[in-house]
């Protein structure tokens, strides 16, 4: 009775805590400039399906990718498992759907306890990766301090949900053996198929009254180990396992070398070029507050820029293909991600604190990232291509440029020289217009 | 070398003429000598081919693209809005390029300004033309045997999906096309996207066309094909860095199927 209270309010507080957060991501989110991305539902099903469902982009490198579907297939399943505990904690029953589904059951634990040892070997060789291989992408300067700290310790907690598990399956088939589980009053075996080696095996000398005390430290462990999960995702990059979904269906479905075309500026230059239009007379194009040119804040980005953020896992494989960040420029598309969600953070604690309309005189641009970086940058889309959820950090890079170059006019004086080129000449060099068609009689 | 026959749109609707297609030089190919080079192969190629094409000349202006990429959605508009004005004048249907960076802009992003046409890659309209018996290579041609590699262009392959045209154009020469171990999807830039061209790079420890050449150099090829007048420069670059310019050519898909056509 009093263990179905504590199960249960722990219920209520775990979900309420994650509930209340992930409010506050979606508020965060919604920070961000409108875009509609609502169009072709049946593409962006099919995108979803294939890309964060299916983990097609995984697969461009296979050692990760199959260590990964591992933990994520493995994870999936379990879920079902979860089913049970939920409705055993409230109920304080043990077991309950065993006796109903009969061999079933058996098959099910059986496929989860496969998949907790695949998840389990999956998970010793990522934190082999980062910890022993050290592969590069993991050890970059913005992986330092909570980044590092935070893949370990997600890694850290499936290695105990996993260990929670086979302790609770274990210690029960013992208890089973010698029937004094309380799953059946007669001696036998659960038959689960990894379990059922444990048991003897592992559990086979300890006494009855041990038994039952580890397969409640498995069994509680593993409830608390879910909801301390749950509730460590909302601040950590391992929130993409629920984010990786919507991100994916909200993808770009344009072609990548398309840039978005600001309609701002188009209304401007309609304006400027109409020979009847009188600009000084002219009804403002658009309602309300002007908006800023290109981004200077994340509040200047769109929803899906932020939503991008929130999705990143820090896995590194954009700033693997980034070419000026294998040159050894200080551009990486991933810090890019990480300093939008963290600015985005800040931001947003900061305003829910001292009100909507809240100043910190931070800016994403200049206090996170910096004009060399955005600057670095060739748009080649290798980022873009690479990036398992389908995350875009070459639209943020273009939207600080834009910023930094139609509201400050700052950029790199040889890039002056050119779009003044293109303004006098038609070129971006200096050569004259007239001579445009002059390699016709060249020989 | 045969003499070209370039007509430009003023001659033609002079004539009372509409062209069947217009090739859009783009600055590169009118401006930069190595590029006209590029330029001159594909006409030829038209000209062998009988294509009813014609150019605009001294009408044709700056896509915009490298504003559009540093930044400046004004400069972008303006070209883009003026080159548009030109184009509906004459009614232009289809174009083709030579250039992945107008290519991508021409078909992507003028659009949403008004301006809707068919845009082609060269690779594209060159294999249309081999496909269609419009043009043939000569038996035993120059490249036979010859390795060569090709240089995914980010404009065309990334940004645009186009990967097999060029290379398929490759293969008709004979030649054994070997692939550098970053290609398609994952080919590294040659450095000049996103404006980098026109400016000096950001600190590092290496110019990224100097990067994309070992790539290149790897392959043992003696030929680095290409498909972008920008790559084309910074690839011809990486070579010399390496002072490897006798040991490997740099050349456009263009004039590789212009001189095994021997035109």
């Amino acid at each position: 009775m009093i263990a179905s209270v504590i199960f249960s309010v722990l219920l209520i507080g775990g979900f309420g805590w994650f509930t209340m957060n992930i409010l506050k991501i979606r508020s965060n989110i919604l920070r961000g400039r409108d875009l509609n991305r609502n169009d072709q539902p049946k593409e962006r099903w099919k995108t979803m399906a294939l890309v964060a469902l299916g983990q097609k982009k995984m697969f461009a490198r296979p050692i990760p990718a199959l260590l990964h579907l591992g933990i994520y297939v493995a994870f999936v399943i379990t879920q079902v498992e979860l089913i049970e505990i939920i409705t055993d904690g409230i109920t304080g029953s043990h077991r309950i759907f065993m006796p109903a589904l009969g061999s079933f059951y058996t098959f099910i634990i059986s496929i989860i306890e496969i998949l907790s040892v695949a998840a389990l070997i999956a998970t010793i060789g990522f934190l082999s990766r980062r910890n022993i291989l050290k592969l590069a992408r993991f050890h970059k300067p913005e992986m330092k301090g909570f980044p590092t700290f935070d893949a370990n310790m997600i890694l850290c907690m499936e290695l105990l949900l996993v260990t929670c598990i086979f302790t609770m399956n274990g210690a029960d088939e013992a208890l089973y053996l010698q029937g004094a589980s309380h799953a059946s009053p007669e001696a036998g075996s659960f038959g689960f198929a990894i379990s059922s080696w444990i048991g003897p095996h592992l559990f086979g000398g300890f006494r009855v009254e041990t038994l039952h005390i580890l397969e409640r430290i498995g069994w509680w462990g593993h409830w608390i180990m879910v909801l301390t999960f749950l509730n460590y995702l909302p601040y950590s990059k391992h929130f993409h396992i629920l984010l990786a979904f919507p991100n994916t269906y909200y993808s770009n479905l344009e072609k990548k070398g398309k840039f978005t075309n600001m309609e701002a500026v188009t209304n401007e230059v309609k304006l400027m070029l109409d020979p009847n239009a009188e600009p000084f007379t002219a009804a403002p194009a658009t309602e309300g507050a002007p908006q800023r040119f290109g981004a200077k804040d994340v509040t200047d980005l769109t929803w899906k820029n932020l939503m991008d953020a929130y999705t990143c896992t820090e896995c590194g494989r954009c700033t693997s293909s980034c070419p000026a960040n294998i040159t050894g420029k200080k551009l990486s598309p991933r810090k890019i991600m990480m300093d939008t969600r963290d600015r985005m953070v800040e931001l947003g604690d900061a305003r829910r604190k001292n009100g909507q309309e809240y100043e910190d005189g931070k800016f994403l641009l200049g206090d996170y990232i910096s004009e060399e970086e955005v600057w670095a940058c060739t748009s080649c889309n290798a980022c873009v291509q690479e990036c398992p959820v389908n995350i875009d950090p070459l639209s943020i890079i273009i939207d600080l440029r834009r910023y930094l170059v139609m509201e400050e006019s700052k950029m790199p004086s040889e890039l002056a020289g050119m779009l003044t080129n293109i303004e006098n000449n038609g070129a971006p060099w200096q050569f004259s217009p007239a001579d445009r068609g002059k390699w016709i009689y060249e020989d | 070398m045969s003499t070209i026959h370039v007509p430009t749109m003023a001659e033609m609707m002079a004539q009372g003429q509409n062209p069947d297609i217009l090739f859009w030089v783009g600055c590169s190919g009118s401006f930069d000598d190595r590029a006209k080079k590029i330029t001159k192969a594909l006409v030829r190629i038209l000209n062998e081919c009988k294509v009813n094409f014609a150019v605009l000349g001294a009408e044709e202006s700056c896509t915009g693209d490298p504003a559009k990429r540093a930044g400046n959605e004004f400069t972008f508009q303006m070209q883009a809005m003026m080159n548009i004005q030109v184009l509906n004048g004459y009614k232009v249907k289809k174009i083709v390029t030579a250039c992945p960076h107008c290519f991508n802009t021409l078909k992507n992003e003028y659009p949403e300004l008004g301006g809707n046409y068919e845009v082609i890659h060269h690779t594209q309209l060159i294999q249309e033309l081999i496909n269609s018996g419009k043009l043939s290579l000569k038996d035993g041609g120059v490249f036979k045997g010859k390795k060569i590699t090709f240089h995914d262009p980010c404009y065309l392959g990334r940004a645009n999906d186009v990967y097999e045209a060029p290379r398929a154009l490759i293969e008709k020469l004979d030649a054994e096309l070997v692939e550098m171990k970053r290609c398609k999807t994952t080919g590294l830039c040659c450095g000049a996207g996103g404006a980098q061209m026109f400016k000096e790079s950001e600190k590092g420890n290496k110019e990224v066309n100097v990067e994309r050449t070992g790539d290149a150099l790897e392959t043992q090829a003696s030929i680095i094909a290409t498909g972008c007048p920008f790559c084309n420069t910074m690839m011809t670059d990486g070579v010399k860095n390496f002072n490897k310019e006798s040991e490997i050519q740099v050349l456009d898909v263009a004039e590789l199927i212009a001189s095994a056509a021997e035109l």
